[in-house]
């Protein structure tokens, strides 16, 4: 299992939880299963050709997966999933 | 491709400090990481702060008890009242005065033996070189995305690091992005990353505007703030291990501070190896989002207005008054709804508009409502979209309510 951890700004699309354990072999795998769990937060991470949305970076422990695999970066249990969007102070637009 | 190196001013110029100044730095004296040496760095220094707000507002405060000889402060706000649960340094007597002002007298306060250089206008494409040419790096301290990407790029074309802090609700951010490359205590830094490499766009707008998500915890920017003040000391100081390719991460309500590995990005149009990005570009386009320039003054309609798609608070006041029979609801969310109400709203938060139409009838005539217009204009257009026939937008929200209809209704 691996940990993911939600960020403020999506936990609302998320059932307020900020983080959940999930399983998968790789970084795609594990943010299939995150959105299959939170439909709503599928919008907020891809767009509609199912690409990651470029305001959003997603970390496995403390890289950045478009460093290293990006979705085909292997995730082993114990690993840490971490979203990371930009934010730029009190008011926040989100899909 | 020729790097510049960065050098903070070697302690060559004729600058003293006066017996009052080596009182007042004596806890720094004696810190073997400053001495003398360090304290007259700092008083060479230039520092650009854009933004004395909510990141602002520690930065300068602690800057000046420091000793930076110079910052400059870039900001055209006022002192409003919602600001002083954060803005530490503006008092309830500043409230209508410039933030600029306000600041400046703060931090002179703290400190007499600094000067600040104040610049009353937005940073724009027009002005962001011309203004940050004079310093040896500026601190990010803006509330908006095309700022940053404009404050990003100009401090990468110029090679002036940037030192970045950002906050939302009870997170923040903070990092050092556009160090051209130098040696810091003895450790060589390569060209770091800029924020295009960590954010290559920022969010698409026009989407959901999400007031509702909008508050901060007031001592949030104090922690980023400080950390932000923190880098730009170590870096003038030449000391420590700064946040160069280290985003650091910090969560107060869990209180954990993590860190993430940035690494600059080859083909980044600004700062990669190709840059494409050579001069300032119009960052509203960029962004997606209007110009505050350009924006058109906002119609306005006399008391009463009534169309197909809108009605304004006091034409709502007028049905409620007759006892006209309509679905009246609020998207607001549940705290919003605690602070403030109007009677005879059903309390419906925006995100739960999809799940809960069952409750409503398509036929029947539907208001909706929001704190100041912009949700209940997205409501109105997901409910048409279902087939909802009659249903307006109340214009302006409880907001227009307190100012046209009913002044003790708490504005927030």
């Amino acid at each position: 299992m691996a940990k993911v951890l939600i960020p403020t700004p999506l936990r609302q699309f998320a059932e307020k939880n900020d983080h959940v354990e999930l399983t998968g072999a790789s970084v795609g795998e594990v943010l299939t299963a995150l959105t299959t769990r939170f439909p709503d937060l599928r919008k907020q991470l891809f767009n509609d050709e199912g690409k990651m949305r470029s305001f959003v970076n997603v970390y496995l422990n403390d890289e950045d997966i478009r460093y290293l695999k990006k979705d085909a970066t292997p995730v082993a249990a114990g690993d840490t999933l971490s979203i990371v969007p930009s934010i730029a102070g009190g008011t926040y637009e989100m899909v | 491709m020729k790097i510049a190196r960065y050098e903070m001013p070697t302690v060559t110029a004729p600058v003293e400090l006066n017996k009052d100044e080596i009182l007042r730095y004596s806890r720094h004296l004696i810190l073997p990481e400053v001495g003398m040496e360090g304290q007259l760095k700092l008083k060479q220094a230039k520092v650009l702060m854009v933004g004395a707000g909510g990141l602002g507002a520690p930065l300068g405060l602690y800057l000046a008890a420091s000793g930076v000889g110079r910052i400059g402060i870039v900001d055209f706000d006022v002192v409003d009242f919602t600001n002083l649960q954060r803005q530490v340094i503006h008092g309830t007597k500043d409230v209508g005065r410039k933030k600029l002002d306000s600041a400046a007298d703060s931090m002179q306060d703290i400190n007499p033996y600094m000067q600040v250089d104040k610049f009353d206008t937005a940073i724009t494409s027009e002005n962001a070189l011309e203004i940050m040419r004079d310093y040896d790096m500026v601190i990010d301290g803006t509330d908006n995305f095309p700022t940053r990407y404009l404050i990003n790029d100009a401090c990468v074309l110029l090679k002036k690091p940037n030192v970045y802090g950002s906050i939302f609700r009870f997170e923040g951010q903070a990092t050092i992005y556009g160090y051209p490359g130098g040696t810091i205590d003895g450790k060589k830094y390569e060209q770091g990353p800029c924020y295009r490499c960590s954010y290559p766009e920022p969010p698409p707008p026009g989407l959901v505007p999400s007031c509702a998500e909008g508050g901060v915890l007031g001592i949030l920017p104090g922690i980023i703030g400080l950390v932000q003040a923190t880098e730009a000391v170590k870096l003038i100081l030449g000391v420590g291990e700064p946040l160069i390719g280290r985003l650091m991460l910090y969560d107060a309500l869990a209180m954990r501070f993590r860190e993430m590995k940035v690494r600059r990005n080859p083909e980044c149009p600004v700062c990669g190896d190709n840059p494409t990005i050579k001069e300032l570009i119009d960052y509203h386009q960029f962004c997606g989002v209007p110009n505050p320039k350009d924006a058109q003054p906002e119609a306005t309609h006399l008391p009463g207005y009534v169309s197909d798609t809108e009605i304004d608070a006091v034409a709502l006041k007028a049905k409620l008054d007759r006892g006209d029979k309509f679905q009246f609801i609020d998207v607001r969310e549940p705290h919003e709804y605690q602070i403030a109400k109007i009677p005879g709203a059903t309390l419906i938060p925006l995100n739960d508009v999809p799940k809960r139409i069952g409750e409503l009838d398509p036929e029947k005539e539907t208001i909706v409502h929001c704190k100041m217009g912009g949700r209940s204009a997205k409501a109105v257009d997901f409910l048409r979209s279902q087939g909802f026939k009659h249903v307006k937008n109340m214009l302006g929200g409880i907001t227009a309510w307190s100012d046209k209809v009913d002044p003790s209704v708490p504005k927030y």
